[in-house]
């Protein structure tokens, strides 16, 4: 409770919570609204926003109904930020944790293999990544989670290494306590805080990765993905706009919702740094 | 000289990565369905098995991976990467005609985020929680939630579209057939729009870790100590808090030239401009994975070099660090 009145006090904040609200309420009454496939064609091409009043944001190239993708694809971007952030965290905090905790020749072993990935152009991996193994929608996800975890993976290592030698592991040492429990029961609860809050970050980029691979056609086409949508409106980008303008409003919204909320609980659990 | 040595021994422990990064990249692509031969012979409209064999021993490919591999690692160190079956031409040839414009386009958008970024968030931290603080920081949350390749497009359609003031895409017009200046000209107005597009992101990460870092600073005794002084605030912020909290900044550009690189896919793309970037798009699409490669192979290697420029910048901002040891 008291965490949700220090979330509440930023209204940048609640701001985003709002924002995010609604794109996640979008996504819910897709299929009560757009209850038809919202890649089957609707009406005439190319009808402009408020032409029409069964289409409130007009029709893309082929006749398909605009606002019907963007609320379907509502979905497609939290489901692929959730998911490929969740695979980013796990894959992250695991080496993170075994990294930090043993250190020595694991921990140089860990290191210069994240150090690899942040080498490499994160976007190039996701290319080659796709090129190797196709992009529908379950391939591209995972892909985004493979190539998001070094940041994390380094955040979380940088905890465990604050917390390895305290007194509470050291006691849980002397309790003969397995080393697996000691780095999942005992000192992760205490390292995850900053690692969930940097969550955020993982899933704004996340979605920008899939809109920008969806953009260059890359990505799953038989899904109402926003940034399939952009792509296909580049095709008209001269005279109707308005088919890319939409859907990149909607991505920009959905990622600067979340990383509102992600800078509110992070003022909220972190209240030495208020006011910077 | 201390410095240099320092900055060369963190290039030699990056030779391990690179080696590491290379090996994971060419067992990657041994899994992708269809190899050069494949490439090839699609290009040539088919042939019989025997061609493909052939062809296949002529490429090296009928061998065991690991001596493909072996053979491989060989090649990259006397720096040949290959042949480009869809360009036919060497993949290095292919990439040297591409890597200009690339290169281009990074140091133009880093040095409008770098420049900007500093500006703007030195401001943002003279005017803490006012409401240009405000403002500015709101603009920077926008920026960085904005996808480049849409930025790129609205542009287009404002800039070239509308108001055509400048061109929608491509490197220069060769139809006007400028030489010397005039052509620099034409270029720059090219790429005027590609960095701003590529630049905006990092221009908001700049200006955020800008604006933090100097409150951070700003806060330290030696400030204290010189407005005790009865320094002005302008010499302050210039003579004695900049340069510290550049560090970060600094740090970020190593952190970033990645992210950066992979950006320029995105861009080159939406502005048709002949870089890197768009050459690995069209290898994806191509399934010319020897180009690919190649091109992991050059960005790996540009990003250890930047990361090597900026241990040397850094060492020159804090002479600590080359001190310490």
């Amino acid at each position: 409770m008291s965490l949700l009145r220090a979330y509440c006090r930023s209204p940048s904040a609640v701001v985003g919570l709002v924002l995010l609200l609604i794109v996640v309420a979008m996504a819910a009454s897709a299929g009560w609204l757009f209850p038809r496939d919202p890649l089957a064609l609707a009406g005439r091409p190319l009808v402009w926003p408020g032409d029409n009043p069964r289409f409130s944001f007009g029709t893309d190239n082929s006749g398909r109904d605009i606002a019907a993708q963007i609320f379907h694809g509502a979905r497609i971007s939290l489901l692929i930020g959730v998911v490929a952030t969740s695979i980013a965290i796990v894959i992250g905090v695991v080496i993170g944790a075994i990294s930090g905790y043993y250190g020595g020749w694991v921990d140089t072993v860990l290191m210069r293999v994240t150090e690899a990935f942040q080498t490499l152009p994160n976007f190039l991996l996701l290319l080659v990544l796709v090129a190797v193994f196709g992009s529908n929608l379950m391939t591209v996800t995972i892909a985004i989670g493979v190539v998001s975890w070094p940041a994390p993976a380094r955040l979380t290592r940088a905890e465990f290494l604050s917390f390895r030698n305290r007194e509470f592991v050291q006691a849980c040492r002397t309790l003969g306590m397995k080393d697996r429990q000691i780095i999942f029961r005992e000192i992760l609860p205490n390292a995850l805080p900053p690692v969930i809050v940097y969550a955020s970050v993982v899933m704004a980029v996340a979605i920008l990765l899939e809109s920008a691979l969806a953009f260059l056609r890359l990505s799953d086409p038989n899904v109402a993905s926003w940034g399939n949508l952009i792509g296909l409106g580049r095709d008209v980008l001269r005279i109707q706009w308005y088919v890319s303008a939409i859907p990149g409003l909607a991505i920009l919204l959905t990622v600067l919702a979340v990383s509102l909320v992600g800078q509110g609980l992070n003022d909220a659990l972190n209240p030495r740094l208020k006011g910077r | 000289m201390r410095i240099l040595s320092l900055a060369l021994k963190r290039l030699a422990a990056s030779l391990p990565t690179l080696v590491f990064i290379l090996i994971g990249m060419f067992l990657l692509l041994k899994l992708a369905p269809g190899d050069t031969v494949d490439a090839l012979l699609a290009q040539m409209g088919g042939a019989d098995a025997k061609v493909a064999a052939d062809l296949r021993s002529f490429y090296g490919l009928d061998m065991s991976v690991a001596a493909q591999l072996g053979n491989y690692l060989w090649r990259l160190v006397r720096f040949d990467l290959g042949f480009s079956a869809i360009y036919g031409k060497p993949v290095s040839t292919v990439i040297i005609e591409r890597l200009p414009a690339t290169l281009l386009l990074m140091v133009s958008a880093l040095s409008f985020a770098f420049f900007f970024g500093l500006v703007l968030g030195v401001l943002a931290a003279r005017r803490v929680n006012r409401w240009p603080d405000t403002l500015i920081s709101t603009v920077g949350l926008i920026f960085y939630a904005t996808p480049s390749f849409w930025f790129g497009l609205m542009a287009i359609v404002v800039f070239s579209v509308y108001l055509q003031w400048l061109p929608a895409g491509g490197f220069e017009d060769i139809t006007l057939g400028h030489a010397g200046i005039a052509r620099t000209l034409d270029i720059a107005r090219h790429l005027i729009l590609p960095t701003l597009t590529l630049g905006l992101i990092f221009l908001a990460i700049y200006l955020r870790i800008m604006r933090a870092s100097m409150l951070e600073v700003l806060n330290l005794d030696f400030v204290r100590t010189a407005r005790s002084k009865g320094l002005d605030e302008t010499r302050i912020v210039t003579r004695h808090v900049l340069r510290n909290a550049l560090l970060p900044m600094v740090t970020l550009i190593g952190l970033q030239a990645g992210t950066m690189l992979g950006g320029s896919v995105v861009v080159e793309s939406v502005f048709s401009l002949p870089g890197l970037g768009r050459l690995a798009y069209e290898s994806v699409v191509q399934r010319d994975l020897n180009t690919l490669l190649g091109i992991v192979f050059v960005s790996a290697l540009l990003v250890i070099i930047i990361n090597f420029l900026v241990d040397l910048v850094y060492a020159r901002l804090d002479p600590r660090i080359a001190g310490g040891g």
